[in-house]
């Protein structure tokens, strides 16, 4: 079997399902599962934001939770979204059932979203007002602040670029897991892929990964910009932009490493 | 109890009573466990070790190049943005449905903390160090092998745990091509609706990452006596 002429040939399918017109409209198009998705996206990381944010941000201001904060990362790097989903799926409880404008499955897939929309918020908010240099909160002490003014005047301005890079990739994250949801025939662009691939249909399939891929990268830049545009000029950024942190901290700081001992 | 589950009713992973527990299920079918299991292992660790090979000359170019560091930083953080069940699908025409296709892929996702880490690791080196050896006639070479490898390797291994755990969940999404190791379970068992399939091999997913985990930590200990001292 020649697979150089193969892979050319799913190429030239590829360009005829993007180009077709019907590929995108009606009912199913890749438009409406592309609406779908990005639904899904945005209402689980409202879901995310409004649950983790507060939480992360007072236990950064306390001091306290730090082994969960930051290993609740870990935990949610362990398990498979896939395997959440599916189980998700095939309990009494959320199911199959369809949800509104969320399509089949569509409260399992929100809350799995959501799930794992979580540890970067978490754990960057918590590091993000913890590595607030300590002089600078003696000294909002000092002249006299109260605890919810040194939390709103002197920490949050200045943990913000790395609260953001913890939205930033639970984004990226609710994107990728959103486009799984096919996987176990839940909504989302996914499902074009999926049904390329089952019916070898791969011209289809790649298309549809083509899309998810264009739109994940649309969402990253606009993120990054968001961040930017948080990000006081000269102040903080790291060089290093959007991190994941849970590792540094535990790299850096002896206290929060798990099982290095 | 299990006595009783074997001679009259029917097993627990029957149609009827579809349990999520059932040791039945792993005695019967422990041979379909064990395959899945040992091709989530080895696309697993050739993944990583695809991302490392890719990885360490990256991250040595980066480093003296630093214009290079950030289109190196860029690139793989664009690659870290696609989706698995995106990424995989756009492998295909290069690769064909083979395990190829998933190693390449979760090598790449892999790549992005790796090279992260290791600059990391050889920016941690103190500078004083560096110039100690080459006063005593370290070379380029030596250096690196000898002073600047060993002491990154604390920042490194922790990169290589990061990803090593999140390829294991990775794998999972391999199914779409038909290697995706316990991810195949898990497919089949969400198709068919057998719950017993389902729970185990997410189960044995997990137990594998914390397991990679744990022997990458004991390979540090054996490759770094020197940090033991200072953190106990």
């Amino acid at each position: 079997m020649d697979e150089g002429g193969d892979g050319v040939r799913i190429l030239l399918d590829t360009w005829d399902y993007l180009t077709a017109a019907s590929s995108w409209t009606g009912d199913g198009g890749m438009l409406q599962l592309l609406l779908q998705q990005l639904l899904l996206t945005v209402t689980a990381m409202v879901i995310a934001v409004a649950v983790g944010l507060p939480l992360a941000l007072w236990l950064g201001h306390l001091g306290r939770g730090g082994f969960l904060a930051i290993n609740v990362s870990n935990i949610g790097r362990a398990v498979p979204t896939f395997a959440l989903l599916a189980l998700l799926v095939t309990l009494d409880f959320p199911g199959r059932a369809e949800l509104g404008p969320y399509g089949r499955a569509g409260l399992a897939t929100l809350l799995a979203l959501a799930a794992f929309a979580l540890p970067p918020i978490i754990t960057n908010a918590y590091v993000a007002v913890r590595e607030v240099p300590a002089d600078v909160k003696d000294s909002a002490r000092g002249m006299g602040m109260t605890g919810r003014q040194q939390f709103f005047r002197a920490e949050l301005p200045l943990a913000l670029p790395l609260v953001a890079s913890g939205l930033r990739l639970a984004l990226v994250q609710v994107w990728a897991t959103a486009t799984i949801a096919a996987l176990v025939a839940g909504p989302g662009l996914g499902r074009v892929i999926t049904d390329g691939f089952y019916r070898t249909n791969y011209g289809k399939g790649i298309a549809g990964a083509v899309v998810v891929a264009a739109v994940a990268l649309v969402l990253e830049l606009l993120a990054a910009w968001a961040q930017r545009a948080v990000t006081p000029p000269g102040a903080g950024g790291s060089p290093r932009g959007g991190d994941d942190v849970s590792e540094e901290a535990r790299t850096l700081d002896p206290a929060l490493a798990t099982s290095e001992g | 109890m299990t006595l009783l589950a074997q001679a009259a009713e029917p097993s627990c992973y029957s149609r009827l009573t579809n349990e999520w527990f059932c040791v039945q299920y792993v005695v019967d079918r422990q041979e379909e466990i064990v395959e899945a299991t040992v091709q989530h292992v080895w696309i697993t660790v050739a993944s990583v070790a695809f991302g490392v090979l890719v990885a360490f000359p990256l991250a040595l170019l980066a480093r003296r190049h630093p214009r290079l560091e950030s289109t190196v930083l860029g690139v793989s953080t664009g690659l870290y943005t696609i989706p698995s069940l995106a990424l995989f699908p756009l492998l295909v025409p290069f690769t064909g449905l083979s395990p190829r296709t998933v190693v390449i892929g979760l090598g790449l996702y892999a790549l992005t903390v790796l090279v992260r880490s290791m600059l990391e690791g050889f920016r941690a080196v103190p500078a004083d160090v560096r110039e100690a050896a080459t006063g005593l006639g370290y070379g380029a070479g030596r250096l690196l092998t000898r002073v600047e490898l060993p002491l990154a390797l604390p920042v490194i291994m922790a990169g290589l745990r990061v990803a090593t755990v999140s390829t294991v969940a990775l794998t999972t999404v391999g199914s779409l091509v038909a290697y995706g190791g316990l991810g195949n379970l898990i497919k089949d068992g969400v198709s068919t609706n057998f719950r017993a399939e389902l729970l185990t091999a997410a189960v044995l997913c997990v137990v594998l990452a914390v397991l990679l985990d744990v022997l990458l930590v004991l390979a540090q200990r054996l490759l770094t006596p020197w940090t033991r001292g200072a953190t106990a």
